[in-house]
């Protein structure tokens, strides 16, 4: 079969199963961008905290997952889910049989752990990058810390963090082609399926790499977009 | 009436080095007192610890006749035991920093108009109209809607004074403030420091401009190693100096 074939749309060609793959990715891309920044807020003010307990444990978390290799996190996280939740219905509810978790939302948490960990440092830095006279500033003028924060620091925090999230997001969406060993059928698994049922594995992989790419290439201007609204006016000079 | 300002007893160090040695002193409504002393005398940390951005280790600070209150943390440190009180207070005793710290997110104007919509709850409205006037006032208003980015330093400065008179503070506390200017740009922002003067603002002003101190204070006291080794009338100060290291000191400031 030739090219145009293999990846034809309708029952014959797996055009239509790469785009859903492709869909797929996107989701679990967005939804582990989102369990990462919720993370990384938590992370960044546990890092930033004048209890050195509380310091500890945002320390661990990042030193973990950014010091094992991703995907032995999504193995641990997926594995260890599972475990622990076959662990809890048979403890507690006596059920004995394998339970199997969706695979969406272990996908999704697992490059949303590791996402996290790297948005952490992105957002820490942002922070420390606000000047301190500003702060100082904004006291001399009798704001509180509640003021300080949401007037002062958080549109520069946006500012500064936004150039290294979007960084992280394109690490994220790549990260998504390691959730294929959990089973979820993004672009990753589909271009293996189709590789192999097909004995074609170069038409499926490059096809992956231009999917990937036309992502990144639209999330890139994206963010160029994001970027200037961010900094409109600030830096002219 | 109550003085203006009243410090008693004022001490800070960091860690071992004492950096304010008990220094008292007083303004009166409409004082204008000049800190002047070499560099690492103490004299921006006796300014910052009137309004808390340094917490003294000992002694108080009376604003208007309103005692600042100070506790103890859990680790037994200093800390001011209201810190509503502390921000109520900050407000009458805006500052002008060495290095502007305008907010760079925020347009000139919004520079200008935050801590009274925000902190002082003012109209919107009303406080844009302020807001320009006191730009005006700083002659400024050309570059309202402009970011600092794009304002020269002696602008920036002068922003920045419209954004402390901006919360109608009882005292200006001016920290260095054209220290960081270039020569050609200190004029500027002297001119404006001068009229506020003549207003009859009470102001405390560390500075290295002796000529601003000479014509503008109506106190001026030098700062020693964290005491203060000598204070009075500019006149006193600048042409009957009595002790050696006022003497030491104007001698180098005064030849350039």
């Amino acid at each position: 079969m030739d090219f145009i074939g293999l990846l034809a749309f309708g029952d014959t060609g797996w055009g239509d199963e790469m785009l859903k793959g492709a869909l797929m990715t996107v989701l679990v891309s967005i939804s582990a961008m989102a369990i990462g920044l919720v993370v990384s807020v938590f992370g960044t003010m546990s890092k930033l905290s004048s209890n050195g307990f509380i310091r500890g444990i945002g320390n661990t978390y990042t030193t973990i997952v950014r010091g094992i290799p991703e995907l032995l996190v999504i193995y641990l996280l997926y594995f260890g889910l599972n475990n622990a939740v076959m662990g809890v219905a048979k403890g507690v509810f006596g059920y004995n049989q394998y339970i199997e978790l969706p695979v969406f939302l272990v996908a999704a948490l697992a490059v949303g752990l590791i996402s996290g960990a790297y948005s952490t440092e992105v957002i820490r830095g942002a922070f420390l990058a606000v000047p301190k006279g500003q702060i100082e500033a904004a006291k001399s003028v009798g704001m509180n810390r509640f003021l300080i924060f949401h007037r002062v620091l958080v549109p520069q925090v946006l500012r500064y963090a936004l150039p290294g999230l979007g960084n992280v997001w394109q690490l994220t969406l790549k990260d998504t082609a390691l959730i294929m060993v959990t089973g979820l059928v993004e672009i990753m698994r589909q271009a293996h399926i189709g590789a192999g049922s097909t004995h074609e594995p170069f038409v499926f992989y490059i096809t992956a790499a231009l999917l990937y790419l036309v992502l990144t290439t639209i999330s890139s201007y994206a963010l160029n977009g994001a970027e200037n609204w961010a900094n409109k006016g600030v830096r002219r000079a | 009436m109550a003085n203006a300002l009243d410090i008693k007893h004022l001490v800070k160090s960091f860690g071992d080095l004492e950096v304010i040695k008990d220094v008292s002193l007083s303004a009166d409504q409409g004082d204008v007192i000049c800190i002047i002393g070499s560099s690492g005398s103490g004299k921006s940390t006796l300014l910052r610890c009137i309004n808390l951005l340094e917490i003294p280790n000992s002694g108080e600070v009376w604003v208007n006749g309103e005692l600042i209150k100070m506790g103890l943390d859990k680790k037994g440190q200093p800390q001011p035991s209201d810190q509503s009180q502390v921000d109520r207070i900050r407000a009458k005793l805006a500052m002008v920093f060495q290095s502007f710290n305008l907010w760079s997110h925020m347009s000139v104007l919004q520079n200008v108009i935050e801590a009274p919509v925000h902190v002082q709850k003012m109209n919107k409205i009303e406080a844009t109209k302020r807001g320009l006037e006191l730009l005006e006032k700083v002659g400024i208003t050309e570059k309202a809607n402009d970011y600092p980015s794009s304002l020269s330093g002696g602008q920036q400065q002068r922003v920045a004074i419209a954004r402390a008179l901006a919360v109608e503070p009882d005292i200006l506390l001016f920290d260095e403030p054209t220290s960081s200017l270039d020569p050609e740009l200190v004029g500027e922002v002297l001119k404006v420091m001068k009229s506020l003067a003549r207003e009859g603002r009470t102001m405390i002003v560390v500075t290295h401009e002796m000529g601003f101190a000479r014509e503008v204070a109506s106190k001026v006291v030098f700062l020693h190693n964290g005491h203060i080794e000598e204070q009075g009338a500019p006149d006193e100060i600048f042409n009957s100096p009595k002790s050696e290291r006022l003497k030491q000191f104007l001698a180098s400031n005064l030849e350039r």
